[in-house]
């Protein structure tokens, strides 16, 4: 790199007092390079979500139309049983799901982080699940959970012959077998995430609190886990992501049943836009999911770039 | 650490044990499934009615995998996810590579040539990651179309490369921002041009971060079902959504060792990417949700 340096010391001057075609070139080549994918991004993200906003104010059914009718379809939507369905499914789902992940995974990685003999194979058997698609996950606990031949019957087959555990076709329950699958898919990424916060605080902050003589759990709950408010917020964050996008888990696991009783707003929206010909209404649905991605997206890119200029 | 456990009181030993016994719990909560698939896709199907879940098999049998694989019915056809896994191959190669290719060329621009205005661009671009793909679903089938690319495995690879741009130009540039920039601004005075510096420099020190952009590409692309479903014709369907349309065909008796046997079928790639580089797959998924 030295020789570098003192040849370029010759060379820059020239470069600078002439600027020919090549350097010019040179210096637009970044931005050309990145032309495509800023374009991309402009029509495919953003043009589409204006593209989908329209859609939903116009009464499309089984094709796109452009005769507007204001904010019709949003009232059909707020009128529309299945939608409250939907959406309070996701509330549920959401909610249980984002806190049940996030008490396994921190407890897992708390269990994980007492110098354990074989931590790199639990690890791994922990982790698996989330490299499956949420198809394949769907379809195992959809065997799991059927009650002819799945838990169910196996553990009558122990002895326990009044043991019921029918959620996956019981209308009121539907929507817990979702959280189960879910948990069991996303539970030891969240371990991951914690462990590698774990992994990255200082041990004098160990130190320290066991010279004060505070237990363990103590330890854990009033010192270390404060610490860790970052990684539950990304933990938080990217949870209740998946929640809201899931769609293939419905799809291969209850299939939106029984009726439309474990419906969420990600197959709403595709039943009613590419089956129901219902692309209006899907639209307008479509587009209360992206506000809702928003809410909970907008504080986080925020802190993120925020800490980023400051990091 | 022998030491430390040997100096421990009988207390602190039965908590030991408890926190062994209560991993292994969660190992077996998480290994259920699993094993239960890969017995039920070994049972003949009538000792699946007899049996429970996790009754060995007795006769062992391959014959549910040769007929997910080749024969089963997937829809109107019964010609088992063989033909759908090698779809999915088909889409999921020239996705990775050509997103990676542009993420590491966008990652490379963003931080080692900066411009004003380059961190609006990548603001800009990071939504991309975040949207509900169900935002551009009905636009998206109706663009396809209009380039003659509806139904056809060339438009579900463009589309798969444009909502994956932003994840790999996220990781590259990210990396990106960790190499010292007085490499690039010598070469830039030795004359070094755009491409030049990127070959030379970036590219040889980019391994690490080109592995976990593919890794977290390939599985992305190979377990999506969403652009699958919406964007794919009869003979284009990705694995995932002949899967789906496998368990869902109803014909005569329901063949749970076949359903078990196509589920492991569509798991294995991306089981065996996790296997043989999991560390790169962590940290895919960590890259942008834990800092450092």
């Amino acid at each position: 790199m030295k020789t570098a340096s003192t040849l370029a010391t010759g060379r820059a001057v020239p470069a600078g007092s002439s600027p020919g075609l090549a350097a010019r070139l040179q210096t637009w080549l970044p931005k050309l390079v990145l032309a495509p994918s800023v374009l991309i991004s402009l029509c495919f993200v953003y043009g589409f979500m204006l593209w989908t906003f329209v859609l939903s104010l116009t009464d499309s059914r089984l094709l796109p139309s452009y005769d507007f009718v204001g904010f019709a379809q949003y009232a059909r939507l707020m009128a529309n049983d299945r939608w409250w369905v939907a959406a309070t499914n996701l509330g549920v789902f959401g909610g249980l799901f984002v806190g049940i992940c996030l008490v396994l995974g921190a407890g897992l990685a708390i269990l994980l982080d007492q110098r354990i003999r074989q931590e790199g194979a639990l690890r791994t058997v922990y982790l698996y699940p989330m490299a499956l698609s949420f198809i394949v996950t769907g379809v195992v606990w959809k065997w799991l959970l059927n009650p002819g031949l799945g838990l169910q019957a196996m553990v009558r087959g122990w002895g326990f012959e009044s043991f019921t555990f029918d959620w996956l076709v019981n209308p009121d329950m539907a929507v817990y077998t979702l959280v189960i699958a879910a948990v069991w898919q996303a539970s030891g990424f969240v371990m991951a995430l914690f462990l590698a916060g774990l992994r990255g605080l200082d041990d004098s902050i160990f130190k320290a609190a066991q010279l004060d003589g505070a237990s363990l759990p103590r330890l854990y709950w009033r010192v270390i886990l404060p610490c860790l408010r970052p990684v539950v917020f990304s933990a938080v964050m990217i949870l209740s992501h998946i929640a809201i996008k899931s769609f293939d888990l419905v799809v291969a696991l209850t299939g939106g049943g029984p009726g439309y009783a474990s419906d969420l707003p990600a197959t709403f929206m595709y039943a009613h836009s590419f089956s129901r010909a219902q692309i209006g209404l899907g639209s307008a649905s479509a587009v209360l999911m992206l506000g809702g991605v928003l809410a909970i997206l907008v504080p986080y890119l925020y802190s993120e770039l925020r800490s980023r200029r400051h990091g | 650490m022998d030491n430390v456990i040997r100096r421990q009181t009988p207390m602190a030993r039965l908590l030991r044990a408890l926190v062994y016994a209560a991993l292994a719990l969660a190992a077996l909560f998480y290994l259920l499934p699993l094993a239960v698939m890969v017995l039920t896709s070994l049972k003949p199907l009538d000792e699946i009615t007899a049996g429970t879940l996790l009754t060995l098999p007795e006769n062992p049998t391959l014959a549910p995998w040769i007929k997910a694989w080749g024969e089963a019915c997937t829809g109107m056809r019964c010609e088992g996810v063989g033909g759908y896994f090698w779809n999915s191959f088909a889409i999921v190669i020239p996705a990775v590579a050509i997103s990676t290719l542009l993420g590491a060329l966008n990652g490379y621009a963003l931080t080692k040539w900066r411009f004003k205005g380059a961190e609006l661009v990548f603001a800009l671009m990071l939504f991309g990651c975040f949207i509900p793909f169900q935002v551009i679903l009905l636009p998206m089938a109706q663009t396809l179309g209009w380039l003659g690319l509806s139904s056809s495995r060339a438009g579900l690879v463009l589309v798969h490369v444009i909502f994956g741009v932003a994840f790999t130009t996220l990781f590259f540039r990210n990396f990106y921002v960790s190499i010292p920039d007085e490499l690039v601004s010598a070469a830039k005075l030795d004359g070094a041009g755009f491409f030049r510096i990127f070959r030379r420099i970036l590219l040889p020190v980019s391994t690490p971060i080109i592995v976990v952009s593919v890794i977290w590409q390939f599985t992305q692309i190979w377990n999506d079902f969403l652009f699958g479903v919406a964007f794919s014709g009869h003979d284009t369907q990705p694995v995932t959504v002949a899967l789906n349309n496998l368990v869902n065909t109803s014909t005569g008796v329901k063949e749970y060792n076949v359903d078990m046997a196509a589920a492991m079928i569509a798991a294995l790639p991306t089981l065996v990417v996790y296997v043989l580089a999991g560390k790169y797959f962590v940290r895919g998924l960590t890259a942008g949700s834990v800092k450092g």
